[in-house]
């Protein structure tokens, strides 16, 4: 018997071995095209299913971004936020910053007390006007503790926090004001950085949701 | 010798790789970049940073006491 029966005579059907009725080769025939028909079906069906698994793994794959949440208004804590917000856009992430609640601080840049209601003056008077001037979470002395830190960071030349925010802009990190925050603390678009964004935890979450990393600090 | 040569002595965590990243969006592939630095840090900074975004540091070393030195190609 010939190893390659097509090569031999291609358009002729495969030579029966003897014993074998042209009606049984027939059968024959006819059962193995059903067979592999029925096999190359069931393939085909794997194989388009793989495929629209893979756009649907294509489309939720993740950004290579990095979310944080700064709730904070302490020093050293937005200091830590900076630096790794900094650090990741060097590192070519995308990055986007939300601020928060006592966060909101890191991103003033005056305070406004005309059209405020008394509630509203009373937290705008206790709170810092920003970067510059925000509290330490530890060791904070009525503010001898920021300036003692300050004096040890100009002495070891490390960035100062107002500093590193305009450098976190200039590495097109994404600033987002939570506006709710604003609400409750009476703070006006006019008493922060321009050229920010605003929203709700909404953005956040659609920013992070599909983020590599994501800090709340 | 290195296309650009950038000084980062003084410099702390994270400026020397913002510094770095920044100069070398400048350059074209293939060119390379020689970054000075002081930061005890640098080197697994600039290890991190260079494997994340696949550019090749072709030397390393430390030239004097405290002084690191990078060699950087672009990918």
């Amino acid at each position: 018997m010939s190893q390659h029966p097509e090569e031999t005579a291609p358009a002729a059907p495969v030579s029966s071995p003897a014993g074998v009725t042209p009606d049984l080769q027939t059968l024959i025939e006819a059962s193995v095209d059903d067979r592999v028909s029925q096999a190359l079906a069931g393939l085909e069906g794997k194989v388009e299913d793989a495929l629209k698994r893979l756009g649907e793994v294509e489309e939720n794959q993740l950004t290579d971004r990095c979310t944080i949440v700064v709730f904070s208004g302490d020093f050293d804590r937005l200091f830590a936020a900076f630096i790794i917000a900094n650090g990741a856009a060097a590192m070519g992430m995308e990055v986007s910053i939300f601020f928060t609640f006592w966060g909101l601080t890191a991103i003033k840049k005056q305070t406004i007390y005309a059209g405020k209601s008394v509630p509203e003056k009373m937290i705008s008077m206790m709170l810092p006007g920003g970067p510059r001037t925000v509290g330490t979470s530890r060791m904070n002395m009525m503010g001898i503790g920021p300036a003692f830190f300050k004096s040890l960071m100009k002495k070891h030349n490390v960035e100062k926090l107002e500093d590193l925010v305009e450098l976190a802009k200039d590495m097109d990190v994404r600033l987002v004001a939570c506006q709710m925050s604003m609400g409750i603390m009476g703070i006006s678009k006019d008493e922060l950085l321009d050229d920010i964004e605003y929203g709700g935890v909404g953005a956040y979450l659609g920013d992070a949701g599909d983020s590599r990393m994501t800090l709340f600090i | 010798m290195a296309d650009v040569t950038l000084d980062c002595s003084g410099l702390n965590c994270p400026i020397p790789i913002v510094k770095t990243s920044k100069a070398i969006k400048k350059l074209d592939s293939g060119q390379t970049i020689e970054v000075l630095a002081t930061d005890p840090a640098f080197e697994a900074d600039i290890n991190a940073w260079a494997k994340r975004l696949k550019h090749t540091i072709v030397e390393f070393g430390a030239p004097s006491q405290g002084t690191l030195r990078a060699l950087i190609q672009k990918r």
